[in-house]
């Protein structure tokens, strides 16, 4: 199978399947806004999707792409250290052109995966999980609105989620055009266009996310401090 | 007016494939700054007979950056500090007085070391034997207006060909991925309607012999373009990609 044999094959896996990645976080970052906009409106978001027959069927292939994306990180890496040889260089310099994160993926990688973890634990334990198994009985799965102001009440909370966002901006910086590189969409005029697109976009994103604990975070600083650590 | 300037190397030394390698520092005086960096490792190995001891062992040939054959990762830069040249091509003026130069081999496993800075690039040209070629039916050599080809295909084909297959993207990458070097001899095929009749075969045929021979996976840092001598572009390795993309999906 050429998509786990060869090399352009093992990226071309590594790049749909960060892109998939990315068009849920698009969708993600969408519903999240609601929560800024109109409360009830995000807590109609999470009644529709909840743990509905498609949420659930959503779930298994996101998690699906989500640890292929992450097996083939480590056997792409692990490969790679291989080719590299025995001894390493003494002198290491970056070439102006290379970005940070192109060097760093893998370790930005497990960060965002370290905070999804906790992310898993704030939420989807308590929302999809909850509905399913029913494990804590005096938490409403589908109040989510209650769960934010809850979580970004907490100061440490949103200090690991605003490092764990900005993890997730250099990570798609350099994965969003790498990943369009890789499938061959690409050539000299489309080349800065796509780094280009790939940081705007990038942005974009994680300052939806950052907006959304921040605000959660100032406005429990006005009403009710509810955090509970 | 002739400028010198005395220098300290410090250099990797390995006696065969098998033993371990180490540094060894020596103390330059007088070299010009005119002469270029090969010819001042000329002077060192000199010294170093003179004193009874082992020349350092590196590869050189045409001397004036066409071969392909130099290589040294100097200071942290494959072929030196200075940007689209060859090692031999570098010159002394582009260090100081009283710099300590450092001289390392390309370091991957594709390219395992034979002695001192002389590393074995031979995969390459196993690379190319994959499929790196046009076969040609021999016959009366037809006009050479017959195919038209736009000037900006024949450009992009003839940039991609000014690969020396140094192997300088290799010892740039983190990966050592063999990519820029295998897209670079894809690409000046592919974009000729020549090479056009072979290009799923041959793209097929030169990724299998890379993968084969234990270089990476590439990750599009771009390090290989930043360093290469003949300033190969990356979007060579898009076209490489989407050639062997079509191809598989053909098959």
């Amino acid at each position: 199978m050429w998509l786990s044999n060869s090399s352009i094959g093992r990226k071309v896996v590594m790049s749909v399947t960060g892109l998939f990645l990315v068009l849920f976080l698009t969708f993600h970052m969408c519903m999240n806004l609601v929560a800024l906009i109109k409360p009830a409106g995000y807590n109609a978001v999470c009644a529709f999707l909840g743990a509905n027959w498609y949420a659930l069927v959503g779930t298994v292939i996101l998690a699906a792409g989500a640890v292929i994306h992450i097996i083939y990180a480590f056997w792409l890496t692990f490969q790679n250290r291989k080719a590299r040889g025995n001894d390493r260089y003494l002198v290491n310099t970056r070439p102006k052109t290379v970005e940070w994160a192109s060097q760093n993926m893998l370790v930005l990688g497990i960060i965002v995966v370290l905070g999804l973890a906790l992310h898993l634990f704030n939420f989807w334990y308590k929302m999809q999980l909850n509905e399913i198994i029913n494990h804590l009985p005096g938490v409403d799965p589908q109040d989510g609105i209650a769960l934010i102001r809850e979580t970004f009440s907490c100061p440490v909370y949103v200090v690991i989620y605003l490092i764990w966002f900005v993890a997730l901006w250099f990570h798609l910086t350099h994965g969003f055009w790498s990943a369009i590189q890789t499938l061959g969409i690409n050539n000299h005029i489309w080349f800065n266009r796509w780094k280009c697109i790939s940081n705007i976009f990038a942005t974009i994103i994680c300052l939806g996310f950052m907006a959304v604990a921040i605000s959660f975070y100032v406005m429990s600083l006005t009403g009710s401090g509810a955090c509970t650590l | 007016m002739e400028k010198t300037i005395n220098i300290t190397l410090k250099i990797w030394r390995q006696k065969g494939p098998k033993e371990k390698g180490r540094f060894e520092e020596y103390k330059l005086n007088n070299v010009s700054t005119d002469s270029s960096f090969l010819e001042m490792l000329d002077l060192l190995n000199e010294q170093l007979i003179n004193e009874g001891k082992e020349p350092v062992v590196f590869d050189h040939d045409c001397r004036e950056g066409i071969c392909g054959m130099c290589s040294l990762y100097i200071n942290g830069h494959p072929h030196g500090p200075d940007t689209s040249v060859t090692t031999c091509q570098l010159h002394m003026r582009k260090f100081n007085d009283g710099d300590v130069i450092t001289v390392e081999p390309w370091r991957s496993a594709g390219f395992p070391v034979i002695r001192d800075l002389m590393v074995d690039r031979r995969a390459f040209d196993k690379i190319q034997q994959a499929g790196g070629y046009i076969s040609i039916n021999t016959g009366g050599a037809q006009d050479a207006n017959a195919i038209p080809i736009s000037k900006e295909a024949a450009d992009e084909a003839m940039d991609s060909a000014t690969c020396i297959g140094c192997g300088a993207c290799v010892a740039a990458c983190k990966n050592g991925s063999a990519m820029l070097f295998v897209s670079a001899k894809v690409s000046q095929y592919a974009l000729l309607p020549q090479g056009r009749v072979e290009a799923a075969a041959r793209a097929r045929a030169m990724v299998a012999k890379m993968d084969e021979l234990g270089f990476g996976n590439c990750t599009n840092t771009g390090a290989c373009a930043a360093e290469c001598p003949k300033n190969i572009s990356l979007t060579n390795i898009a076209r490489l990609n989407r050639e062997f993309i079509c191809a598989k999906l053909k098959d």
